[in-house]
């Protein structure tokens, strides 16, 4: 699905991803940890395509097409769906309007019509309970005066609306307390298709209890320098990652 | 030729033909209107409150004159000045400030008036609805004029449409004189939706009373070259003021914007809003002043600003001032003149959406804030697809316009 | 009311404590202004015939023009004539006096009496002075120290005759003599001022600084200071001002010019303590002062800080133009009017480069029946993509009589700057005065303590030593305005 070659990226003139491989097949999960401005955040915005973000050097395909050659909204409407870490306000563009205008750029890619008032309303209804989200937030303005929590299960609601094939999930785990992180995960789960593959960014163990992951990978001041199974996370949680960059030196 | 010489010409053969037409109260004070303007000229660059406004060439071509009456449809609290229920002439020319060239101007030429009068206590639900319409077959200029009397305790909602039938220049002149008595509400929406042809001059005058709460707002939705001026003098306790305004320019329209709330007794209060979107070659400005004299302790005034340069060809002028001599006072203003959150352009790209519909969507938002403020629903709900439609590029003529071609 | 007006006249008549005249003998030409007069200026300074024609063609461009009456202030007709243009306390000695010897022991007391010992020995840790009396500069400091780096540091008089190619260079070129009408006065009988050049590369070790003092009666002050920062550089200037108590008022009609070249810096602090007038408002000092800088390289900075409380009337405008691409200026100002004191005063940032920055922070206070305007322009060229300006002014009212007023101008011509523009206007907070009362301090000294803290943002960007004089200053200024 996503294959990454040799990426090299940097942000305001530096380098923080420095040659980056990384193969994600169909329904797989792949868990991405590291310490703190490893850049995992930064592979997540390039896969994306930020434009704060430069690409010097390695390319990115997914299923098959150039993704560096593709602007941000026509991979988003490919399929590739970031949950951001710090979801932004968009102050007077209601989540009504946002989502509708999101949905059917996606549905016209897919050669699908565009929903009908209705269709759509009842839509946004089944996928809200879904995260358990409040009616009350949609009337709102993009994430304005929405709590962390929120925030976190208003972008797994509009996974659920986008039904994209590729997640980058950027520490949707931070901020959220014991049942909301619950809710979030089982929400992911419940859309999760066996040929939904993922990216799951995160710190801690307890997002990958509910979310399994295939691989996990170290990321380590810019280069991926280790790939295990799901215990390898378990041993992060328990021994930090010195162990691993003495392993390097 | 100066472009005050075809005027005074004009005056000097038309005086008569004018006062013909009109009546005792507005020809009493013409030709001294006649005589400031003469005195004066028209204002140029220099002049602080018109620096961002080419007053002299706008006027400078050659415009007929039209002197045709203004048709009232039976409706109430609407009146053609000359069948007035009330003596305006304590009103008439003494709001509005007399030594305004343009106002000048507007006095010595004008044959015909509006009148909006609510009396006692009277609360009128339906808005009061004044459709202008620019029709011609020539360059014509039109002086419009029109008196807004809400007695004690009245409360009116009065929409003012502009719009122009013909593809044609059209020059206006436009003097509104508010007077707002003790305790009476106004709600007051102008909506210029005319075309890139059309040049309009507009000063608005509201003189407000004690416990008074008056609603002014200022939609250049579509038009040619605007310039507004709206000055409010607050003379009784308690009273309140907001202004509220939306400017949307492309091509190369200019929308200048000039506003006076001047606060002349204890315990009033202003806010100010007014946003403007610059896109093309187009030209915003605008001069806000608040002026606290020093008797009108407790004033509190909120004045904000808020522009989004489109492109790079756009030009932004803005001018927020305070001017005040009470100690015990709250003011502030803020003006932005910024770019387009690019987070938010990023967040909906990666949600799908087009760069020009996140754009869209952004401008739109950006101008709700001000359109969020409109009481009466009916016209909120309309604006906010109006809005929409202009930055669409779905909006480039009068679109009501049943006479538009 | 009338009790603690009475208290107001009384301090304000108590506490300017520079108010004081020396007793020297000075060479003071004849009223006037005419051809002549500025020959004779230019030949007592023993000019260049550039100099002169400089002069001369400013002179015959002011004669043109009439005097500015925009403005918030009460500017009088200023007769001309009334005004003698040269006076000289250094009288006798050729050439401008070389050692702390040749100085009237008069004038050495005069500066010790203001806080500016001439003597080096006597000197503030690091700072050099350049002590300017009247027409003509005293006594610059720390010289020779400075002349091992390369760094120039003397009158603009001594630079005319040892740099004539520096100054020629670059005399005029920021504030141009048409600029203005005080600037073409200014160009045409300019005295003396300071003359600063930083070579490439270098950092000035010490504050560089002028002491300016009007001493002499009927005599208007004209001082000129030119600094040129070079590539790579980094200076730190102070400018302080002092005059005697007249009952008539005094002209000051001021030039500052500074080039900043490509990564460099200067930073341009003032604490203006000109003669207000008394609380009636008789005499004072117009300080009518033309400020600019150009920020000519690149990633150059240039920051103005400015403490204004004296001055009958304030008209200044310390002006960046940023020319250089990422070049960066900052405005930070405290304007403390009182009595009738009247000030105008603001910046103007000119962004003309890419990425270019400015940052204005001004706070005025109002007091006694004074008015107090901001007045600043942020212009954005077409040119400056990616420019920015923030700009916060506060106007604080102590005092039903006295006005605060905002009059910024913001004049965008480019799509990606991103301008901010905020103002408020309030009195004193009374529940942090009555907090201060609980605790035993005394109203007077709670509103000093206030007013520091609002200012403090502004104090902070002063050099240490001027930051504590600052401090004081504006507590003393005032003091017995809140009854």
């Amino acid at each position: 699905m996503l294959e990454i070659k040799n990426l090299h990226a940097t942000v305001g003139g530096k380098e923080i991803l420095k040659g980056v491989n990384l193969t994600i097949k169909d329904g797989e999960i792949h868990a991405l940890m590291g310490t703190n401005g490893a850049g995992k955040s930064t592979l997540g915005n390039v896969i994306v395509g930020n434009p704060a973000y430069e690409v010097t050097e390695g390319c990115i395909t997914f299923n098959e097409q150039n993704l560096l050659e593709m602007k941000t909204e026509e991979r988003a409407r490919a399929g590739i769906f970031l949950s951001f870490q710090q979801p932004t306000e968009i102050p007077g563009v209601s989540m009504t309007n946002f989502m509708r205008a999101a949905v059917n750029a996606r549905r016209e890619y897919l050669g699908k019509e565009p929903l009908k008032s209705t269709d759509f309303l009842k839509i946004m209804r089944e996928k809200r309970k879904l995260v358990e989200i409040d009616q009350k937030l949609m009337n709102r303005s993009v994430n304005e005066g929405f709590s962390g929590g929120e925030r976190k299960r208003n972008e797994i609601f509009q996974m659920a609306m986008l039904e994209p094939t590729f997640c980058i999930l950027d520490e949707t785990d931070s901020g959220l307390d014991v049942d909301a992180l619950r809710i979030v995960a089982e929400g992911f789960n419940k859309l999760r298709t066996p040929e939904t593959s993922a990216i799951v960014i995160t710190h801690y163990q307890r997002l990958l209890d509910y979310i399994t992951p295939d691989f996990v990978h170290v990321l380590i001041d810019g280069r991926i320098v280790k790939t295990g199974d799901a215990s390898l996370a378990q041993k992060i949680e328990d021994n930090g990652f010195d162990w691993i960059k003495e392993e390097l030196a | 030729m100066t472009s005050e010489q075809q005027y005074i010409e004009l005056y000097n053969e038309a005086s008569e033909v004018i006062k013909a037409k009109s009546c005792p109260v507005m020809n009493a004070v013409r030709d001294e209107a006649f005589a400031t303007f003469r005195s004066k000229g028209f204002p140029t660059k220099k002049v602080e409150r018109y620096k961002y406004t080419d007053v002299p060439s706008a006027f400078a071509p050659n415009y007929g004159i039209s002197l045709s009456p203004i048709t009232v449809k039976a409706s109430p609290y609407i009146y053609n000045i000359k069948e007035a229920p009330i003596d305006v002439t304590p009103y008439y020319n003494n709001v509005a400030d007399k030594e305004d060239a343009i106002t000048a101007l507007n006095t010595a030429l004008v044959h015909d008036a509006l009148l909006i009068y609510v009396p006692k206590n009277e609360r009128v639900e339906a808005p009061i609805v004044v459709d202008n319409w620019l029709r011609g077959n020539a360059a014509t200029m039109m002086n419009r004029r029109m008196l807004a009397i809400l007695e004690q305790g009245a409360e009116a909602t009065v929409i003012i449409n502009d719009h122009a039938a013909d593809k044609q220049q059209f020059l206006t002149t436009q003097v509104m004189e508010i007077v707002c008595h003790d305790n009476s509400r106004l709600d007051i929406y102008e909506i210029e939706e005319t075309t890139p042809l059309c040049s309009h001059f507009s000063n608005v005058y509201i003189r407000e009373g004690r416990d008074c709460s008056v609603k002014h707002n200022n939609i250049t939705l579509f038009n040619g070259m605007t310039r507004n001026l709206c000055d409010v003098y607050l003379t009784g306790e308690n009273a309140e003021i907001t202004l509220n305004g939306c400017a949307i320019g492309s091509g190369n329209q200019h929308i200048d914007n000039n506003t006076l709330i001047h606060h002349q007794v204890p315990n009033c209060h202003s806010t100010e809003l007014y946003k403007y979107v610059v896109d093309d070659n187009s030209v915003g400005a605008f001069a806000g002043k608040i002026l606290v004299d020093k008797d009108a302790q407790h004033t509190t005034s909120q004045e904000t600003n808020a522009n989004l340069c489109a492109s790079s060809n756009a030009r932004m002028f803005t001018q927020p001032m305070l001017e005040i001599y009470a100690d015990d006072v709250k003011c502030a203003h803020g003006s932005t003149v910024g770019v387009m959150d690019e987070t938010a352009l990023f967040y909906m790209r990666q949600r799908g959406i087009s760069e020009d519909e996140a754009r869209t969507l952004l401008k739109n938002a950006f101008m709700g804030q001000v359109i969020d403020q409109i009481k009466y629903e009916p016209l909120r709900q309309k604006l906010y697809v109006k809005v929409e439609k202009r930055f669409r590029g779905e909006l480039d003529k009068c679109e009501d316009c049943r006479l538009c071609k | 009311m009338s009790e603690s007006n009475e208290f107001v006249k009384k301090v304000a008549e108590k506490k300017y404590e520079f108010g004081f005249t020396t007793d020297v003998q000075t060479e003071i030409i004849d009223k006037g202004l005419n051809e002549d007069v500025i020959r004779l200026i230019s030949k007592k300074k023993d000019e260049p015939e550039w100099l002169l024609q400089f002069r001369l063609d400013a002179y015959n461009y002011w004669l043109t023009q009439k005097q500015p009456t925009w403005g918030h202030v009460h500017l009088p007709e200023i007769d001309y004539q009334e005004i003698s243009y040269y006076a000289d306390p250094t009288v006798g000695k050729d050439k401008g006096p070389k050692t702390v010897d040749d100085i009237d022991p008069e004038l050495m007391k005069t500066f010790d009496k203001l806080g500016i010992p001439l003597e080096e020995r006597l000197a503030l840790s690091g700072t050099a002075v350049d002590a300017v009396m009247d027409s003509v500069s005293v006594k610059t400091t720390f010289k020779e120290k400075l002349s091992e780096k390369g760094i120039i540091f003397c009158s603009i008089s001594e630079a005319v005759r040892e740099y004539p190619d520096l100054v020629r260079q670059y005399l005029g070129s920021v504030v141009p003599p048409k600029d203005n009408y005080f600037a073409a006065l200014n160009s045409a009988v300019f005295s003396d001022g300071s003359f600063v050049y930083i070579p490439k590369n270098t950092r000035c070790p010490m504050e560089l600084s002028t002491y300016f003092r009007i001493n002499a009666r009927n005599t208007g002050q004209f001082e000129r200071t030119l600094i040129v920062c070079d590539a790579g550089s980094y200076v730190s200037y102070l400018e302080g001002c002092t005059a005697p108590m007249r009952d008539e008022k005094q002209l000051h009609a001021a030039i500052v010019e500074i080039v900043v070249m490509d990564n460099s810096e200067v930073k341009y602090s003032t604490v203006q303590n000109w003669y207000p007038g008394d609380a009636e408002g008789r005499g004072g000092v117009l300080n009518l002062v033309t400020k600019r800088g150009d920020l000519r390289g690149a990633n150059s900075k240039l920051s103005w800080t400015q403490v204004e409380t004296g001055s009958a009337i304030t008209w200044k405008y310390p002006s960046c133009v940023l020319r250089g691409d990422n070049s960066q200026a900052e405005f930070y100002s405290v304007a403390v009017t009182n009595n009738h004191q009247e000030a105008d005063t603001g910046t103007k940032m000119i962004h003309i480069g890419k990425n270019t920055r400015s940052t204005i922070i001004s706070k005025g206070i109002s007091a006694g029946m004074s008015q107090n305007s901001y007045r600043g322009l942020v212009r954005v060229a077409k040119s400056a993509d990616g420019a920015r300006n923030y700009s916060s002014c506060d106007s604080l009212l102590l005092g039903s009589e006295c006005g605060a007023h905002t009059f910024p101008y913001m004049d965008i011509h480019n799509n990606t700057a991103t301008v901010e523009h905020e103002a408020t206007t309030s009195k004193i907070n009374e529940e942090q005065l009555l907090y201060c009362n609980q605790r035993g301090i005394s109203t007077e000294e709670a509103v000093g303590l206030i007013v520091n803290g609002y200012a403090k943002d502004v104090i902070n960007k002063l050099p240490m030593e001027f930051a504590v004089e600052a401090q004081k200053l504006l507590s003393v200024s005032l003091e017995g305005t809140v009854g």
